[in-house]
């Protein structure tokens, strides 16, 4: 489980970019969402067409929007509702406690763009 | 519509046949493509796949549980168009006729006079184009990029990484001045001295010096410039020969309505072929974007399924597309939206073209009409989503803008 920040650090429509290193292992970036009804996701931060950080995305409701070429996800099941991306982005579950956003990360393989490494150039 | 025929295998071609699926259209589908290979995304060609980061596997446009139940007639080009039949004449004598045609043969590199014959002088347009570079792009070697736009900005800056001794020429004094401007295409161009690639601007190529490989590069005025590999990035030909004497109008590219409809009943043009009516310039106009790509199949699919000739319903569905392109070079993203040719103002809205990172926005008086992001991907967005609300808004009212 990592600690993100306070809930009040994140207001609605607003989404930040986490450098999530755990156990040393090296961890592709997440982003965590607060969306304008309320909800908070966390997904893996990169956009899986290309590598673009979902967090300089456009949020409508539960939907993001990659910045460089407008893929669409679904933040609740990491779905593609919009190309060029054709592969899901990795959820993570989110848990509030103490008023703090926490994130469990997946088990699952994330699904990063070609040419992309744990979100660093390989 | 019974069967219709998607005549290109690229971007725009694949996203016309998805398109056809997704909007219901359940007939018989045949797809013609000049390559061997199926769909494959161009862009990374230039960068990722330039400096062996990635292979062709990953280049597909397909998603792997993809089926569009199409016939792919792959490898041999479309060399006529009987229109009366509504049948696509290949290369190979296969003929096939159909209900409705999409138009999507993209664009071709455009070469230098002369070079065809050299070994060491290569153009960027195919997977095979990329593959023939980069075996030559070997650390020490001295490559001459002949144009300063995107490709030869990108491939420049791959070399470069790579550890080449790169020179861009560049014919005009400003690079970049027609997408960009001159004020921001000479900031963007900046990039290129500050990593160590020289920059010829303002002056021509005379000719290329070799026999059996390349050797140098002369410019007019004399210089001339060693090389082991040249890369000629002078722009791109609509591949629309084989359409001639067809009936179907061809000006600079596929001409066709705001929609993508020719003049002739059935047949639509989308991709780099395509010259759509351009509502704000008054006339057909050909982009060659990839997200023009991507957006504008629907666009024109819906028009074909829909039946119905040129001209018709032209006050509806002013689509507000608005010209979008990126490039990566040196680690720097460049994302750019709008028209730069309709401003008459540019401001830095934010960070600093000193160290790469900042957004300007291009004004006419008060109004939006462009957007230029150095790693500004987040404000940029923005910006894209303003822009095209204005453009929107603006589109009903606006006399057609005149070209300088």
């Amino acid at each position: 489980m990592i600690r993100i920040c306070p809930l009040s650090a994140l207001p609605p429509g607003e989404a930040l970019r986490v450098h999530a290193a755990q156990d040393a292992e090296p961890h592709p970036p997440i982003a965590v969402f607060h969306t304008e009804e309320g909800e908070i996701f966390a997904v893996d931060d990169t956009c899986t067409h290309q590598d673009a950080s979902l967090a300089d995305g456009w949020l409508e409701g539960c939907e993001i929007e990659c910045p460089l070429h407008e893929s669409k996800f679904n933040l609740r099941t990491g779905q593609v509702d919009s190309p060029p991306a054709k592969l899901p982005i990795r959820t993570h579950t989110v848990h509030i406690e103490d008023d703090h956003i926490c994130v469990e990360m997946s088990d699952a393989q994330p699904n990063l763009p070609p040419g992309v490494k744990f979100g660093v150039e390989s | 519509m019974k069967s219709i025929t998607v005549v290109g295998a690229s971007l725009a071609g694949l996203y016309a046949a998805q398109a056809l699926r997704q909007q219901g259209f359940d007939g018989e589908l045949t797809i013609i493509g000049d390559e061997l290979r199926r769909p494959y995304d161009r862009p990374p060609l230039s960068k990722d796949f330039l400096i062996g980061k990635i292979d062709t596997d990953v280049l597909s446009l397909e998603a792997a549980d993809e089926d569009l139940y199409a016939r792919w007639l792959l490898g041999s080009p479309a060399v006529s168009l009987d229109t009366a039949s509504r049948a696509v004449v290949l290369a190979d004598g296969t003929r096939v006729a159909s209900d409705g045609i999409v138009l999507a043969t993209g664009a071709r590199a455009r070469k230098l006079p002369g070079s065809a014959a050299m070994a060491g002088v290569h153009v960027l347009r195919t997977i095979d184009d990329a593959l023939a570079l980069r075996t030559e792009l070997l650390p020490g070697a001295r490559l001459v990029v002949i144009g300063a736009g995107f490709i030869g900005g990108e491939v420049a800056a791959t070399a470069k990484k790579l550890g080449l001794d790169v020179t861009i020429v560049e014919a005009m004094a400003t690079p970049l001045a027609g997408p960009l401007g001159a004020m921001m295409g000479t900031a963007v161009c900046g990039l290129h001295s500050a990593n160590g690639v020289a920059l010829r601007c303002g002056v021509g190529v005379r000719r290329l010096t070799g026999s059996d490989r390349v050797e140098s590069v002369e410019l007019v005025d004399g210089t001339v410039l060693p090389a082991d590999v040249v890369v000629v990035g002078i722009g791109a030909i609509p591949n629309t020969e084989w359409l001639t004497g067809s009936g179907v109008a061809l000006g600079n590219g596929v001409e066709c309505d705001h929609q993508g409809r020719t003049n002739v009943p059935g047949i639509i043009a989308v991709g780099d072929c395509a010259a759509w009516h351009d509502f704000r310039l008054g006339r057909a106009h050909r982009v060659e974007h990839w997200t023009g790509a991507m957006e504008r199949p629907a666009i024109a699919v819906a028009a074909l399924l829909r039946g119905g000739g040129h001209g018709e319903n032209h006050e509806e569905d002013r689509h507000a597309c608005i010209p979008y392109f990126w490039s990566d070079q040196h680690g720097v993203r460049i994302q750019f939206a709008g028209h730069a040719a309709e401003a008459d103002s540019v401001t830095i809205e934010d960070g600093s073209p000193e160290n790469f990172c900042f957004l300007a926005v291009y004004r006419r008086g008060e109004t939006p009409v462009a957007v230029l992001g150095m790693n500004q991907s987040r404000a940029f967005g923005r910006w894209r989503r303003q822009l095209r609300a204005v453009h929107s808004a603006t589109l009903q009212s606006l006399p057609p803008v005149l070209e300088r």
